[in-house]
């Protein structure tokens, strides 16, 4: 038997991004600034989200969600209390339920996404430390979520979630009296990992840190504005996937 | 689940370059921070390859360690642990030089001749 070897030298997941990026470009025309918050399940995203998104955002910031889940519309149900527009992507067809929203996903949902009304697009990925940072989806920014009940070590156990992320919002921290993990310790193992990355301590409960979550997504959405080409139109094309992975 | 997904992708993109040909190889260049665990990658490969050009196909599984290099004193290491600080000055501006991949480098693919002798 002969054998023909093809060199092809392209990351396994190329596809993915090809279609990450026409997902931004479609964010783009719309001036529309797109984060994926993600973290483990239960560590507060939908709980945080309610409450940086009670009132509007400074700025005038509009802001949609768009809630992925294996399956059910609960945290979408909770959100749309709040009268803003919130869409849910169930991944529940996939292989018994993906563990994580990919840029197809993410693209079958855009047709029903209100990109005209918002200029910021949370997308809430599915709970899991691991698969959602693989995958582009056509994002800004990307942010997690990790409460100090998970404990210290999830940074050196989790680097390439820790890594992807230019925000890390440590939640649950009015727990913290009733908890043995070391604060400082948590800390410093994030910073071994994403050396400097912005981390904002927060209590979705008493509210401490979410005055300044409010204030980066507000930031976040007014990046766009000081991009070159835009506001007045698309941005410079689908040249790259930003940001980079790592 | 994670090897699932990237076993999806590895046998997509080596499907769109097999030009139809029966693939007996896909050689991968999986970085150390991918945080692939080998034998499941190619029990998922076997499980996904199922019923394509790619089934039965051998994986070529190649670890890059993870390597590291400062962009302000340029020293380059390679870490034991997942520390991405500078050992030497402590710098945090780290570029990851090896350690990310999830590379398909080749596959192998039957002769076309070869393959429809082989099914006659």
């Amino acid at each position: 038997m002969h054998r023909t070897r093809v060199r092809i030298v392209e990351d396994a997941l190329d596809a993915n991004n090809t279609i990450a990026r026409a997902n931004r470009v479609d964010f783009d025309r719309h001036e529309v600034t797109v984060l994926n918050l993600m973290s483990a399940p239960g560590a507060g995203k939908t709980t945080l989200l309610e409450r940086a998104l009670a009132q509007p955002l400074d700025g005038g910031t509009r802001v949609g969600v768009l809630e992925g889940d294996v399956q059910g519309s609960l945290d979408a149900d909770r959100l749309a209390s709040l009268h803003i527009p919130v869409t849910q992507l169930n991944t529940g067809n996939g292989f018994g339920g993906e563990c994580h929203l990919d840029a197809n996903m993410v693209r079958s949902a855009i047709d029903s996404l209100p990109l005209a009304e918002i200029d910021l697009l949370v997308i809430e990925n599915v709970g899991n430390l691991v698969c959602p940072a693989e995958f582009r989806v056509g994002e800004d920014a990307r942010a997690m979520v990790c409460s100090v009940t998970e404990g210290e070590d999830k940074p050196l156990k989790y680097p390439l979630m820790f890594r992807a992320c230019e925000l890390v919002l440590i939640n649950k921290i009015d727990l913290l009296p009733h908890l043995d993990i070391d604060l400082d310790k948590l800390l410093n193992h994030l910073d071994a990992v994403n050396p400097g990355v912005q981390r904002i301590l927060t209590s979705a409960k008493t509210g401490e840190g979410v005055a300044q979550l409010r204030t980066w997504l507000s930031e976040l959405a007014s990046r766009r504005a000081h991009q070159p080409g835009v506001p007045g139109g698309p941005s410079n094309g689908p040249t790259a996937l930003h940001p980079p992975i790592f | 689940m994670h090897e699932l997904s990237l076993a999806s992708g590895v046998v997509d993109t080596a499907l769109r370059h097999s030009g139809g040909q029966t693939v007996t190889v896909v050689s991968l260049r999986v970085g150390h921070l991918r945080q692939v665990v080998p034998d499941s990658l190619r029990f998922c490969f076997e499980i996904v390859a199922r019923d394509t050009a790619c089934e039965g196909a051998e994986l070529r599984l190649t670890e890059v360690d993870l390597t590291l290099e400062c962009r302000d004193c340029g020293h380059g290491w390679s870490p034991r642990g997942p520390a991405f600080r500078c050992p030497d000055c402590g710098s945090a501006a780290v570029t990851v030089t090896g350690g990310e991949e999830l590379q398909i480098e080749y596959i192998e693919v039957e002769d076309k001749e070869d393959a429809c002798t082989a099914r006659g």
